[in-house]
């Protein structure tokens, strides 16, 4: 870049590293415990010079790192790799690779493995769903932990009423997980098209709010209703999916559901992508862009706003039929505003509107925890820390959406698209 | 083309992260310890996880059972369920015979779905939830006293106390609110009558509310149901408003930090714990190891655990065999010496020798009643 | 009637403290149209900060009072400064990105934090000395308002009625306004932008600490992960007033804290949430933009 004046830079950082030692001085060195109405003050002034030290280089860091980032930002950035897999000689063998690896995985890896894999999968669906919902249609959504909830109940309690009766019946229970899979599917959507009718007149972080008061009313309802949803303790011995009625042992059951669920996912991307390319798709985008340009072109935005709600609440049902199939337990404690975010995340980190993102940000949102345990303690502060950064240093997230180019050629042989 | 790279290579990346740990050769007997090892309930697993080592150095030192090595192979579930399936695959995956946890009762009931499946004998040293051991799950056996036992032990106490009148109030939660209910139905049968049974939101600002309505109630006492924090806060706010009425728990409150946090309000608080062994000599023996090696009193669940890692060796050693027919069966038809007494495990699963008894706050430190 | 007395005085209550933290996010809102989920975390930190100063100086046999104050006066400073760094670190690189960027980047904020508490301090509950002072007024009626929750109103409505005179007359006030409105314009009549929003920061972190200070001497205890759900609760409290509108998030906070009793007392306390929610859907149905929120008009 431009040459560094040394001297600026040194006293920036040493005023970094001041700031820092005032900032975090009650919290680090100090360490109070009381014990029977005695404070006890540990002194730790170790510390200091860790605080000191580290801050000192990262503040360097930091700045030549935000530079490089305004900087590049002004540029395109050269894409030898991306023009290179455009080509199809590439992108064929990329594409083999990918499935191979993907249809291998649960026999090359451990149970442990697959099962961690199922959750990513699981993610993904979920993540795909949000993404109509936040990404396409804009609307921001801090309750879709609901509709996974609606999910994973509608095949939880269908087991718990409905089981006895199959046994009765001489009917494998694992049958019901079929069942409940297009059911649970569209109590999803019927309940998702519900909650958006009557805030369909509010508009962003209004409708945030609503949205997360639904998400609560929904697991406080699970949580005090024992009577109907078997309350806090759960509905536990949920079967699994049956198949030619084997007898399924959960290693078994874990190659299973993971090709289950890798099938749902294939099915919910090229679904999605075909809705992002419809009539509808195109009103969500118009509608996240400018949505009174939008209703002036003629653009009904109420059904847009509950088509979008509705079909993004369907992805949500099938992963929480999947989730309680991978589990066999679900309680209401899997269904806090908690995981509302953590979905968030997955799509605002992978790139808003972007399948491909959806598909990083799961992998990263489920996968950086797991692998993060050698990190013990520290798991979580590092957890944390990584989202401010990959926010700061990939605005649009890992993978920005490339919006369509239309482009319209009059020669050739008629490739309009 | 480019993200499709991107994906792969992340996923790539990421799993060679995650590829820890290769088999080793099974001249061992391989005991698993699942639970909360990180995170906010951190404190409740890791006691399970030094007992179960210092059983295993021990056994190991003497040779080990029938000349066979213990491996003792930890993992962390956060006391989540859906982490908890994972927790147990890994510990499936591993080769385990059995396991010492899981330390929660959701996270236990999503992982026995693997562990009854695979045939593993599961021991927890705190997993009280009474479905447990209601038949689904016969793999499953615990160190630690049911929540009925508790709940009745409760009423039972109440009765002597001469109560008539109770408001019942939980956290919402799988422990408190089953707790809770316990109460509730085991209440009438000794002729107390429950005027009040609501959950309230942990982590809320201020119970000023529902200590209006306790005191509007007409209860004589108020039983709490969930975990201390809760429990402070509500005892420090009764006692700031002017009521005195008498405050009955169970064993999620008998625990110091209660005490330490709420103070001079703590005082007179009723709490259910499981029976004091302390004089036991294996209990001084348990003690004394870990304050050597580890510097400090044992946490919570400790003594169950160590409790419960005796058993399972025990009925190794006596069936022969980690076979799990062959263990269960040891398991359940002998009495074997631990920190909780000579106890042995019934058919369900509950073990036979432990219960509970009534504690309360008598200068900063919890007494028996007698 | 008395029963009613005594629900409504713990819903005043109630109100005061949520409002408290309410006028930070209300305030950060207004400036840069950030849901700062990070401000809760504030909140802790001061809280915890306020502990160990205090409890120092106790232990070396400071007065109480003077505890208080000085208690009071650390919590602020550093709630101000943490608020402040939060800031430039976390959020200043975003303004011009993605609105729910920002957002994400402050819910990593708010994990680091409470991790960081965690880490540096402790994952168990620590108990809080009650360091305000006693009102012998107050013991008659302690079963409906006692001293601490006095102080909690009393704070309360002196920090609300100093920020409405800022606001509306000092030229710091004017400013916020001005950027509040247009951030581009602001600049161009020669505000410093950077400066108004630093100062925002300051504010709504020395009122979070403020609270923090107050409400966990009321509730005897503190930890890491107090911050969270005190947090969302006055996020909601904001909305339902109007985000943005000062008075309209201590009156929304009052709604909430009056909902949430009333219905506990009345109703079931196993729903007091969802009670608040409610109103919260009822209130937005009828006024899209809160309370005191201004109407939206959209010019294209």
């Amino acid at each position: 870049m431009h040459n560094i004046d040394w001297k600026k830079e040194l006293k920036q950082s040493t005023l970094a590293a001041l700031w820092f030692i005032f900032l975090t001085f009650p919290l680090m060195v100090m360490k109070v415990a009381i014990i029977q109405g005695q404070a006890t003050i540990t002194w730790r002034w170790y510390n200091v010079p860790v605080v000191a030290v580290t801050f000192f280089i990262l503040s360097f860091v930091w700045r030549y790192m935000l530079e490089r980032r305004n900087f590049t930002q002004k540029k395109e950035s050269k894409d030898i790799l991306g023009k290179l897999l455009a080509q199809p000689k590439y992108s064929r063998p990329a594409i083999i690779a990918l499935a191979v690896f993907l249809l291998a995985f649960p026999f090359a890896f451990s149970m442990y493995q697959t099962n961690v894999m199922i959750s990513v999968l699981i993610y993904i669906i979920l993540g795909l769903g949000l993404n109509i919902v936040v990404g396409y249609g804009g609307l921001l959504h801090l309750g879709y932990a609901a509709f996974y909830a609606m999910g994973a109940y509608s095949y939880g309690l269908f087991f718990t009423y409905m089981g006895p009766k199959f046994i009765e019946w001489g009917i494998n229970t694992g049958l019901m997980f079929w069942i409940a899979i297009p059911a649970a599917a569209i109590l999803s959507l019927v309940f998702g098209f519900i909650v958006c009718l009557p805030v369909i007149r509010l508009r962003g972080d209004y409708l945030a709010i609503v949205t997360l008061a639904f998400g609560e009313i929904t697991r406080m309802f699970l949580q005090n209703e024992g009577q109907i949803t078997l309350g806090p303790s759960g509905v536990s011995q949920i079967p699994r999916p049956w198949l030619l009625g084997m007898k399924i042992t959960p290693v078994f059951a874990a190659k299973y559901v993971y090709f289950i669920a890798l099938v749902l996912v294939i099915i919910s991307i090229k679904v999605v992508k075909n809705l992002e390319d419809s009539k509808i798709g195109r009103a969500w985008e118009a509608m996240r862009d400018d949505d009174i340009a939008a209703q002036s072109m003629g653009i009904d935005l109420t059904r847009a706003k509950l088509a979008s709600f509705a079909v993004g609440a369907l992805w949500a049902g099938f992963a929480g039929v999947l989730l309680a199939a991978k589990t066999t337990f679900i309680n209401p404690e899997s269904f806090t505003l908690w995981e509302s975010i953590i979905i968030l995340c997955v799509v605002v980190l992978g790139g808003m509107g972007s399948i491909p993102g959806v598909i990083v940000g799961s992998v990263l949102m489920i996968m950086l925890p797991e692998y993060f345990r050698s990190f013990a303690e520290y798991r979580m502060l590092i957890f944390g820390l990584a989202l401010v950064l990959m926010m700061i240093f990939r605005q649009g997230g890992i993978i920005p959406r490339k919006r369509k180019q239309h482009t319209f050629e009059v020669e050739g042989e008629g490739a309009v698209k | 083309m480019k993200k499709l790279t991107v994906i792969l290579l992340t996923i790539v990346v990421a799993l060679a992260l995650t590829l820890t740990g290769c088999q080793k050769g099974s001249k061992t007997i391989k005991i698993g310890v699942g639970g909360a090892h990180t995170g906010d309930l951190a404190s409740y697993g890791l006691p399970t996880v030094n007992a179960v080592q210092l059983v295993a150095e021990e056994i190991n030192a003497n040779g080990g059972i029938d000349g066979k090595m213990i491996e003792v192979v930890v993992e962390d579930d956060q006391c989540k369920p859906e982490i908890a399936t994972n927790t147990a695959s890994k510990l499936v995956g591993e080769g385990v015979v059995a396991v010492i946890g899981h330390i929660c009762s959701g996270a236990t009931k999503a992982a026995l779905g693997i562990y009854k499946d695979s045939d593993i004998l599961t021991v927890s040293p705190s997993a009280t939830n009474p479905d447990l051991c209601d038949g689904t799950y016969p793999n499953f056996f615990r160190t630690i006293a049911s929540d009925s036992a508790q709940a009745e032990t409760e009423v039972a106490f109440m009765k002597t106390m001469g109560l008539k009148k109770v408001a019942v109030l939980h956290d919402k939660g799988d422990y408190g609110k089953g707790f809770a209910e316990l109460v509730q139905a085991n209440a009438p049968a000794a002729g107390i009558e429950v005027v009040l049974f609501e959950g309230i939101t942990p982590g809320g600002v201020d119970y000023s509310a529902i200590i209006n309505k306790v005191a509007n109630s007409g209860a004589e006492a108020l039983v709490w149901g969930g975990y201390h924090p809760e429990a402070s806060k509500l005892v420090t706010q009764m006692k700031n408003k002017g009521m005195s009425i008498p405050f009955l728990s169970d064993d999620g409150v008998k625990d110091q930090t209660f005490i330490d946090v709420a103070g001079e309000f703590a005082e007179g608080v009723y709490a259910t714990g499981p029976i004091d062994t302390s004089t036991n000599a294996l209990y001084k023996k348990a003690a004394a190891d870990h304050l050597a090696k580890y510097g400090e009193e044992p946490g919570a669940f400790f003594y169950n655990a160590y409790a419960a890692m005796l058993a399972v060796c025990n009925a190794i050693d006596k069936a022969d065999s980690t076979e799990y027919a062959a263990m269960r069966d040891a398991l359940t038809s002998n009495y074997v010496d631990t920190t909780l007494g000579s106890i042995s495990f019934d058919n369900s699963g509950e073990a036979i020798g432990v219960g509970f008894v009534v504690y309360q706050v008598k200068n900063g430190k919890y007494v028996e009643v007698k | 009637m008395e029963y009613f007395i005594q629900l409504f005085m713990s819903g005043t209550v109630k109100g005061s403290i949520y409002a408290l933290i309410a006028l930070g996010y209300a305030m950060v809102y207004g400036i840069i149209q950030l849901i700062n989920f990070a401000h809760g975390e504030i909140y802790m930190i001061g809280a915890f900060t306020a502990l160990i100063i205090g409890a120092t100086m106790a232990s070396a046999g400071v007065p109480t009072g003077l505890v208080l104050v000085v208690a009071l006066i650390s919590a602020m400073v550093w709630a101000a400064a943490y608020g402040v760094t939060l800031e430039k670190i976390a959020y200043k690189p975003l303004r011009n990105s993605p609105r729910l960027s920002a957002l994400i980047s402050a819910i990593g904020m708010s994990i680091f934090l409470q991790n960081y508490v965690l880490l540096a301090q402790t994952s168990n509950f620590v108990p809080y000395p009650n360091w305000v002072p006693q009102f012998a007024f107050l013991e008659d009626i302690k079963g409906i308002l006692n001293s601490n929750q006095f102080f909690i109103l009393l704070t309360t409505a002196v920090v609300m009625v100093l920020f409405t005179l800022m606001i509306r007359y000092t030229k710091m006030g004017k400013a916020m306004r001005a950027t509040a409105q247009d951030k581009a314009m602001a600049q161009l009549v020669g505000i410093n932008v950077n400066q108004v929003i630093s100062v925002t920061f300051v504010l709504g972190s020395v009122t979070a600490a403020l609270g923090g200070v107050l409400i966990c001497s009321y509730m005897g205890q503190i930890n890491y992960y107090i911050g969270f759900i005190a947090g969302i609760k006055a996020f909601v409290a904001a909305v339902l007033g109007g985000i943005g509108s000062i008075p309209g998030a201590v009156l929304g906070s009052f709604v909430l804290g009056w909902t949430e009793s009333l219905g506990a007392g009345y109703l079931s306390s196993d729903y007091e949430d969802a009670f608040a929610f409610v109103i919260l859907i009822i209130i937005l149905l009828v006024r899209p933009s809160g309370l005191l929120g201004k109407k939206e008009i959209k010019k294209v």
